[in-house]
């Protein structure tokens, strides 16, 4: 077991719409470890986690995968079937059946055979709670169940870190435990994340180490007890006080 | 009303309108597909150029396009190949419905959500496997109505074969009615025999509407 990095991001920098979102990342996310992004809005957390699978392209600065420099220009395809990721707003295929979602990429990208595809999906959707619901559509189900399936899709891939953007924010109150259960599941099978959230609950409970990012800057960076009950900077004491 | 000279050509005539919209639909949705792909697609020649066919074809009314490519080009087809002049009309039809349709499909593709591109890419789905598999599926059901509706007009329009020499529909009717002079009778029949073909296609693109959507209706967050 190497101790480098599963992921390294060295000087990373992206405008979007003329305005400089992220100025110059540093982070590294160590194999198994469970990394919860915060910040207020606008601070370039969902702009980081993309430029990981590349959704965004970096203006400059690397990542490094396992050891080494993924380019952009070469194929990205192979890059993200490792890199599982679930967006806020689920993205589930609303054409396709829950199992369908699930085998697509598995079966085109993997190219695994249907059968095998069904049974690893049938698992995971065991996994989620959603056993019974493979042969549900998107539109038939609660926002929970959705990204419960999202995470299954991603999982399918059988990915090496997985990537959440504020997956529980479109979600009703209610439903947003169901989620972060999954989640929370998946950190204690060791399963590296990187973690876009507004919830301090799950990052202090869950999360290995947490990462303030302001004006597309890491402010600060450190265990969540430290990060999030002694924080150094007034920005990030004042960013707290909203959830308190 | 003596029936026997409208089964004589009545069939005939239905058949030749079915079978030039039968065709040059295929023609015209096939090469849509192709110019709306290029049209929203990555690389840029493409789209310049998908897009001055689209303006350039949707430009020149039909009667002339088929004019056009039956006495202009066919003047110089004309002097190594005999074609039917089938291959023209069809070619007209298929050419110029091409460009609406074309539109039609860019719109599909621009109305849907771009997190569907998103999540298909994030999985490792190439550009084409999320084309064919997550995008084409959903445009195509959300362009269907407006499909339907290019399929009813073509159908129509296919009476301008009639300037091609082709006997359809429209040729007939007035072949008999100059014959007959039984013009109130006649188009009344040409006018139902169109309703006759033009009624089961609505019904058909709503029933495959129907079966498409049912159970994936856009959903909202």
């Amino acid at each position: 077991m190497s101790a480098a990095p599963l992921i390294r991001l060295k000087g990373l920098r992206k405008s979007l719409g003329g305005k400089e979102i992220l100025r110059g990342i540093d982070l590294d996310v160590a194999r198994g470890e469970v990394l919860c992004v915060i910040g207020p809005s606008g601070s370039g957390k969902s702009t980081l986690v993309r430029c990981i699978n590349f959704l965004e392209i970096p203006d400059q600065g690397t990542v490094e995968f396992d050891g080494a420099v993924v380019h952009p220009d070469e194929s990205l395809d192979q890059h993200r079937a490792r890199v599982g990721m679930v967006f806020q707003r689920f993205n589930l295929f609303p054409h396709l059946s829950v199992l369908d979602n699930l085998t697509l990429a598995p079966t085109q990208v993997l190219g695994l055979s249907p059968d095998q595809a069904a049974s690893r999906a049938r698992s995971l959707l065991d996994r989620v709670g959603l056993a019974d619901r493979e042969r549900s559509f998107p539109a038939e189900m609660s926002g929970g169940q959705q990204q419960r399936v999202a995470i299954a899709r991603a999982l399918a891939m059988q990915p090496q870190v997985m990537l959440f953007d504020e997956v529980t924010s479109a979600l009703d109150p209610e439903l947003v435990g169901e989620v972060l259960a999954v989640m929370k599941g998946l950190a204690r099978e060791g399963m590296t994340m990187l973690v876009v959230t507004h919830q301090m609950k799950f990052a202090r409970e869950v999360g290995h180490r947490v990462v303030f990012l302001e004006g597309g800057v890491v402010a600060e960076e450190g265990k969540p007890e430290d990060v999030l009950e002694r924080p150094k900077s007034g920005r990030l004491k004042e960013f707290l006080g909203h959830f308190s | 009303m003596d029936i026997h000279p409208y089964l004589e050509f009545v069939p005939r005539a239905l058949a030749r309108t079915a079978f030039l919209t039968v065709t040059s639909l295929a023609i015209g949705l096939v090469l849509g597909l192709l110019l709306g792909l290029a049209r929203v697609g990555p690389v840029k020649f493409l789209r310049r150029a998908a897009t001055v066919y689209v303006e350039v074809v949707r430009g020149i009314p039909l009667f002339v396009l088929i004019l056009y490519i039956y006495y202009g080009l066919g003047s110089f087809i004309g002097q190594f190949w005999v074609a039917s002049p089938y291959i023209y009309a069809t070619s007209a039809f298929g050419l110029c419905y091409a460009a609406y349709i074309a539109e039609i499909f860019r719109a599909g593709f621009q109305s849907l959500d771009r997190g569907q591109t998103e999540a298909a890419r994030a999985l490792g789905l190439s550009r084409r496997q999320a084309m064919r598999h997550v995008l084409l599926p959903q445009a195509f059901r959300n362009i269907l109505p407006a499909l339907g509706n290019e399929g009813v007009a073509l159908l129509k329009d296919t009476s301008l074969a009639s300037v091609v020499t082709i006997a359809e529909l429209t040729q007939s009717g007035k072949a008999y009615a100059s014959l007959s002079y039984r013009f109130f009778e006649v188009w009344t029949v040409v006018a139902l025999c169109y309703l006759a073909l033009t009624i089961p296609l609505t019904w058909g693109v709503r029933k495959l509407e129907a079966r498409l959507g049912v159970r994936s209706a856009p959903h909202t967050a």
